[in-house]
């Protein structure tokens, strides 16, 4: 199976954020992801993309946020890109201490890491690029993804 | 499906039906602005039924996170009915389960509640 790649630019608006998860799960069904992947793929590209508007671009106007979706045989890759300031890793609280229990925020990286094999986060002066990985498994993707 | 509650009362409870998804937006507002005009009536006994929620997401955590610290500093109880898989097992990982009151019977829920 030839790498399957279809990009979006976004604006930093809350629409690009319900954009990105819906895309996700389509395109997370269609490579033949069970229900309960196809949701998490799907939430982690939200969690993503919320932080990309709101941390990253801060609702910028002016600033876009780049999504991209590239499929193979073997996994299904996802990036997505803003134009802020670059997170820093340093400040993303452990949101599973018992000091960070109650606190109403910082979940969001977590709950990525949690949803998909792997994660990279990327941030740099020009903004913070984070790719999420997630492996097809199961014989019936296998086969499905085998046959074409 | 956006965010939609309902109110009634049952023997000096306040039970919130939830339906829809609790996510960053318009879901969380309405979920904090439901639970601030509750505490503001006196309303300080409170069942979230979560029966009809399918998603939510960490801003919906956040904000369920949000409401009970807001009623239990207030002096008030909240409680968490009928979670979906999906939140269920949010609640999970996040460990949060352990935090809330949850309960999955109504009427039971509703005699937990401090006379």
């Amino acid at each position: 199976m030839s790498p399957h790649r279809v990009s979006y630019t976004l604006d930093s608006t809350l629409d690009t954020v319900n954009s990105a998860e819906e895309v996700a799960s389509k395109i997370a069904t269609e490579a033949g992801f069970g229900d309960e992947d196809v949701m998490k793929i799907a939430m982690a590209v939200r969690e993503a993309a919320v932080n990309a508007v709101l941390h990253g671009n801060a609702y910028d106007p002016g600033k876009k946020v780049q999504v991209d979706f590239e499929r193979t045989a073997e996994e299904l890759v996802i990036t997505i890109k803003d134009q802020g300031k670059g997170l820093d890793l340093n400040k993303v609280p452990d949101p599973l201490a018992p000091e960070n229990l109650l606190k109403t925020s910082g979940r969001g990286i977590f709950l990525i890491r949690s949803f998909m094999d792997e994660v990279e986060i990327n941030p740099s002066q020009t903004g913070t690029e984070i790719k999420l990985i997630k492996h097809v498994h199961g014989s019936a993707v296998d086969g499905k993804e085998a046959s074409q | 499906m956006s965010m939609k509650t309902s109110t009634r009362q049952v023997d000096g409870v306040t039970i919130v039906d939830c339906s829809g998804r609790i996510t960053l937006g318009e879901g969380s507002v309405i979920l904090r602005d439901t639970v601030r005009d509750l505490l503001g009536k006196g309303n300080k006994k409170i069942l979230l039924n979560l029966g009809d929620v399918n998603y939510i997401d960490s801003s919906g955590i956040g904000e369920l996170v949000s409401a009970y610290t807001t009623v239990k500093n207030q002096g008030g109880e909240l409680k968490l009915l009928n979670l979906t898989k999906k939140v269920h097992d949010l609640l999970q990982i996040t460990k949060l389960y352990t935090v809330f009151d949850v309960k999955d019977d109504e009427a039971g829920a509703v005699k937990a509640f401090a006379k």
